[in-house]
């Protein structure tokens, strides 16, 4: 038998106790995971594809293939966040009096605290990443971003931090503190174990990916635009990126320095938020906000670039007020840090304090205001077709602007007083974050889905998987607003008010309806694809859109574009149709493209293992694992040969067979 | 760190030298200094330097508020003489962006600086009574 | 909207440049290296920011004059910026293209940053010795993060700066290397910017106090 200072040394504060053996749900879920896991991996193996998965997927560069990465990752964690809403709806709606419930506290902390993190940080951000990602290229003329390698690093580091929380799952635990884990609470004199360290460095490894992400897209913006393409001739979508992308440069240092600090503490011992020795746990509250408001906006901003485009297109009109649509993107951009202290009225900074920032709040729902308008008066007089994507745009007009409202109620520090922390808060920020980023996000996947993969999605399962969104969203969380005014807090798992139950039942209806649609979704994939030669999209353009990405075939090259295009107006497609352009087919060239390679994937993976051993204290394994990312990031960069040229006659040979595609479609419609 | 893309033998550049000798290739013409600029740049820097050190340590000025105003005015000349004679900070760099990226940065490190400063003098004024005294006598 | 008059025989608006130059390899580098820069200004302005709130909070500590030997900064501080005009001089070299040059300077811009460091870890370690480490206070918890911050981030310099010395050596200042000592040379001379903010705020008027 090993001492217990040896198993110490090796092991860190990894035992078996940290296996979830007394828990039955866990024991059920990892089970579950572990069976389809290995399916999965078996499968996988039988059809050979690790081959493939490695050289086309894992290590590629292309932007297009890391976008489309971002968003099966979201819709992975979706899963995940959503069952922990789930979790939570049927708890709440049976733990009354005598009923407990079937959650314990300590599991329901953890429960909420994932929710939040999950959602926000790898659901939300991935989307909003991969879209991005995959679209401004296209959109602005260019064949991929400024730093191919990054891009593909950085997918590999949000990836790594998905992990990482759901290692928490099965070895150990996750944080109970809520998804912003305010001190003392995250402290170690409240949070001891692994939970909050899972979180700090889970945070810490998607951020680097992040960060670097924000800085690749806005360089790409800045710098690989096709000629002609002014700013004030960028479609809107791309705007939004540039927004998005400023302000992910300018806020998610501040995460990196606030969960720097506390892990500090919680490994050296530091000062910063502990309670004594002239700590101040509300330094952190301010900090984490100070980056936490930018951060809705970081999600929103897409959002919006997807209406903006989807509502355009499916008019059949240019976007209605672009001039005021860029101002209020930049203006929202520049006010987003200066409302951060809303978070907290309650905290105590005084009427002073909260009135300036109260103040602020209010104002910067007017360019907001400012953009619906917009897009209705895009809408009034136009030819609508009811896509999905459109669908999806409508309902977002209405429930974001319910959920808009109700923000600008709580910006009143005397009501927030009464509602902050309430489930009013709850519903209002789910409001604007399903009704905005989500809805934005289902728009923009509708849309550009055939872009990506050249057949359209199914519109039958998607219009099933609409309906029961929005129905089961507003069944969800009318009921939270209603609890909210009537007192009752949030992250509670019990209740003694049998008056309430009722409220909390409804919502978990909602939330069921909200289950079916995301069943609906998945089937929409699966129907899409069984039946994807009917739904093909030959032309490249399904939608009569505007933009230079419809200019592409479905899905495009690897190059994008054989010849880059010279814009000469907004909605340079538009404009090229309009003018009847000749694209060239002949004369291509020799294109020059980044390598695949794989040391994004090995320096995450050395990441997670850093991480992994910082959690449990495994020092000797935590040394190696850094080491090894400065060995292997330092060996990356002796390798210089990082590009390849595509042979002219490749290129030929692919734009032939687009050029064919499109003569026969026009035989199609010209007889 | 990013890509590095060498240039690729055997592509024709129809008026791109080749850049051995060169300083900066065909690209972005990279504002590079003289020696002149760093030598000028580095004396600035040492009397900017020398002078608030000097004050403190010999404590010639009596008021210490007078002293750390100073010594303040002196760190942010030092500053611009860095950016423009060490980092060539000018506004024609990357078509003005360097800039602008810079002032936005100057910007939204004012407003977190201040603004923290600010809002954690109130929050411990009114609920910390003990800390309301120490905070801000740091800056 | 742009309605160009095509007068007959002459070629009609142009959609797609055919006639392409060879784009900048690597000609977002400068643009995207500055960018994180600028974020990593903002990591350290947060770290001000706490220095600032917790400045004050000695906990019955020790106090700034009391711990705070300036002499030692200032030769400190005399290093960085010895170490920042040496780097200028290798820039020069740069663009007169002598490796060699470029090497001996770069060494020695090393060794002004190693003796920082060695200065730095040596009043680090006398203060830990006297009781006064970052454990103690929440004034010293900031001190101690700020100016580690920027000594770590001085270390991977070195770190990165010895690589550069090695693959300048093999492959000579071909373009990649150029553009990966002129990133260096923004992390550099940005990191004496961050010290000027550290040797005045922290240590010139925590003695004022």
């Amino acid at each position: 038998m090993m001492s217990d200072a040896l198993l110490k040394t090796i092991f860190g504060r990894l035992t078996l106790e940290s296996l979830p053996i007394h828990e039955p749900i866990l024991i059920a879920t990892f089970a579950m995971v572990a069976t389809g896991g290995a399916l999965l991996v078996a499968a996988l193996t039988y059809f050979r594809v690790w081959g493939y998965l490695w050289k086309e997927w894992f290590t590629s560069v292309d932007h297009k293939k890391i976008g489309i990465m971002y968003m099966i990752l979201g819709i992975i964690m979706l899963l995940r966040g959503f069952s922990d809403a789930i979790m939570m709806r049927i708890q709440q709606a049976i733990a009354f009096g005598a009923n407990d419930g079937y959650l314990p506290a300590h599991h329901y902390d953890q429960v909420f605290t994932a929710h939040g993190v999950i959602m926000i940080f790898f659901v939300a951000m991935p989307f909003v990443t991969g879209l991005m990602n995959f679209v401004v290229p296209l959109q602005i003329g260019a064949r991929d971003v400024s730093f191919p390698f990054l891009n593909n690093f950085s997918f590999w580091m949000t990836a790594a931090g998905a992990a990482i929380v759901m290692a928490s799952l099965f070895v150990g635990e996750f944080a109970r503190t809520g998804w912003l884990a305010m001190a003392p609470l995250s402290g170690l004199d409240y949070s001891p174990d692994v939970g909050v360290d899972y979180y700090i460095w889970a945070l810490q490894v998607a951020g680097v990916g992040t960060l670097l992400s924000g800085v690749n897209l806005l360089a790409t913006i800045v710098k690989m635009r096709a000629p002609g393409m002014t700013l004030m001739k960028m479609p809107i979508f791309t705007w939004s990126a540039l927004a998005t992308n400023v302000l992910i440069v300018a806020a998610f240092p501040v995460l990196t320095a606030v969960l720097a600090l506390l892990s500090l503490d919680r490994y050296v011992g530091t000062h910063f938020f502990t309670n004594t020795m002239g700590g101040n746990p509300m330094m952190y509250t301010n900090m984490i906000w100070i980056w936490g408001h930018p951060e809705v906006y970081i999600l929103i901003l897409p959002a919006f670039g997807v209406f903006s485009e989807v509502t355009s297109t499916f008019c059949g009109k240019r976007l209605f007020g672009y001039t005021s649509m860029v101002y209020a993107l930049l203006v929202i951009t520049i006010l987003a840090y200066l409302v951060w202290l809303h978070h907290f009225f309650t905290m105590g900074s005084g009427a002073s304090v909260n009135s300036f920032f109260g103040i602020t709040t209010m104002i910067i729902s007017i360019p907001t205001g400012a953009k619906i308008f917009n897009w209705l008066f895009t809408m009034y007089k136009g030819r609508i077709r009811f896509e999905l994507p459109m669908m999806w745009t409508i309902a977002f007009m209405i429930t974001f602007v319910i959920g808009g409202m109700t923000g600008v109620l709580l910006a009143v520090p005397p009501a927030d007083f009464v509602l902050h922390n309430s489930l009013f808060l709850v519903a209002h920020f789910h409001n604007v974050i399903i009704g905005g980023v989500l809805f934005g996000m289902f728009a923009g996947i509708n849309y550009w889905f055939p872009k990506a993969f050249g057949f359209k999605l199914d519109k039958k399962w998607g219009t099933i998987s609409f309906w029961f969104w929005v129905i089961g969203f507003y069944v969800a969380f009318m009921p939270l607003y209603v609890l909210g005014l009537m007192g009752v807090t949030r992250r509670l798992r019990h209740f003694e008010d049998p008056s309430l139950q009722i409220w909390f039942v409804i919502a978990g209806i909602g939330a069921a309806m909200i289950a079916v649609g995301i069943a609906a979704f998945l089937v929409q994939f699966y129907v899409s694809f069984r039946n994807r030669e009917a739904l093909r999209d030959t032309t490249g353009d399904p939608w009569n859109g505007r933009s230079l990405e419809w200019a592409t075939s479905s899905p495009p090259p690897a190059y994008n574009f054989a010849f880059t295009p010279v814009v000469r107006d907004l909605d340079a497609w538009y404009d090229m149709k309009s003018n009847n352009a000749v694209r060239p087919v002949s004369g291509f060239r020799d294109i020059h493209m980044p390598r695949n390679t794989g040391a994004g994937i090995v320096l995450a993976g050395l990441s997670m293992v850093a991480a992994l051993a910082m959690i449990w204290y495994i020092w000797w394994l935590a040394a190696l694992a850094f080491v090894g990312l400065l060995a292997v990031a330092i060996g990356h960069t002796f390798n210089y040969d990082r590009d390849y040229y595509i042979p002219a006659d490749e290129v030929t040979a692919a734009e032939d067979i687009r050029t064919r595609q499109l003569a026969a479609r026009e035989a199609v419609a010209g007889a | 760190m990013s890509t590095e893309n060498p240039i690729v033998p055997g592509q024709p550049h129809h008026d791109h030298p080749n850049d051995n000798a060169h300083g900066h290739g065909h690209s972005s013409a990279e504002a590079h200094g003289t020696r002149k600029d760093y030598i000028i740049g580095f004396v600035l820097s040492v009397i900017l330097t020398a002078i608030p050190f000097g004050l403190v340590m010999s404590g010639v000025i009596a008021d210490a508020r007078v002293t750390a105003g100073i010594v303040m005015v002196f760190a942010l000349v030092q500053i611009v003489v860095h950016m423009v004679y060490f980092l060539h900070m000018n506004s024609k760099s990357e078509g003005g962006w360097t800039l602008m990226a810079l002032i936005f940065t100057i910007i939204v490190v004012t407003i977190c600086l201040a603004g923290s400063l600010w809002v954690m003098f109130h929050m411990n004024l009114n609920m910390m009574p003990s800390m309301a005294s120490g905070d801000t006598s740091g800056m | 909207m742009i309605e160009a008059t095509i007068p007959p025989g002459t070629q009609g608006p142009v959609f797609y440049e055919t006639d392409e130059h060879h784009h900048d390899a690597g000609g977002s580098t400068m643009l995207g290296f500055w960018l994180y820069l600028m974020s990593d200004c903002l990591i350290f302005a947060m770290l001000f920011a706490a220095y600032g709130v917790f400045g004050g909070s000695y906990a019955g500590g020790p106090q700034p004059h009391e711990i705070f030997e300036l002499p030692l900064v200032a030769l400190n501080t005399s290093m960085l910026l010895l170490s920042s005009i040496t780097y200028g001089f290798a820039m020069l070299a740069m663009n007169d293209g002598k490796v060699r040059s470029v090497q001996g300077w770069l060494a020695i811009t090393g060794l002004f940053g190693l003796g920082f460091l060695c200065i730095e870890l040596y009043e680090f370690s006398n203060l830990i010795a006297e009781g006064a480490g970052p454990q103690r206070s929440a004034f010293l918890s900031s001190f101690f993060t700020l100016v580690g911050t920027h000594g770590l981030h001085v270390t991977f310099g070195l770190i990165w700066l010895v690589t550069l010395m090695v693959q300048v050596g093999r492959k000579g200042l071909i373009a990649a290397n150029q553009r990966r000592l002129q990133c260096l040379s923004l992390f550099w001379h940005f990191l004496d910017v961050i010290w000027i903010g550290v040797f005045t705020f922290v240590y010139l008027l925590g003695v004022l106090r």
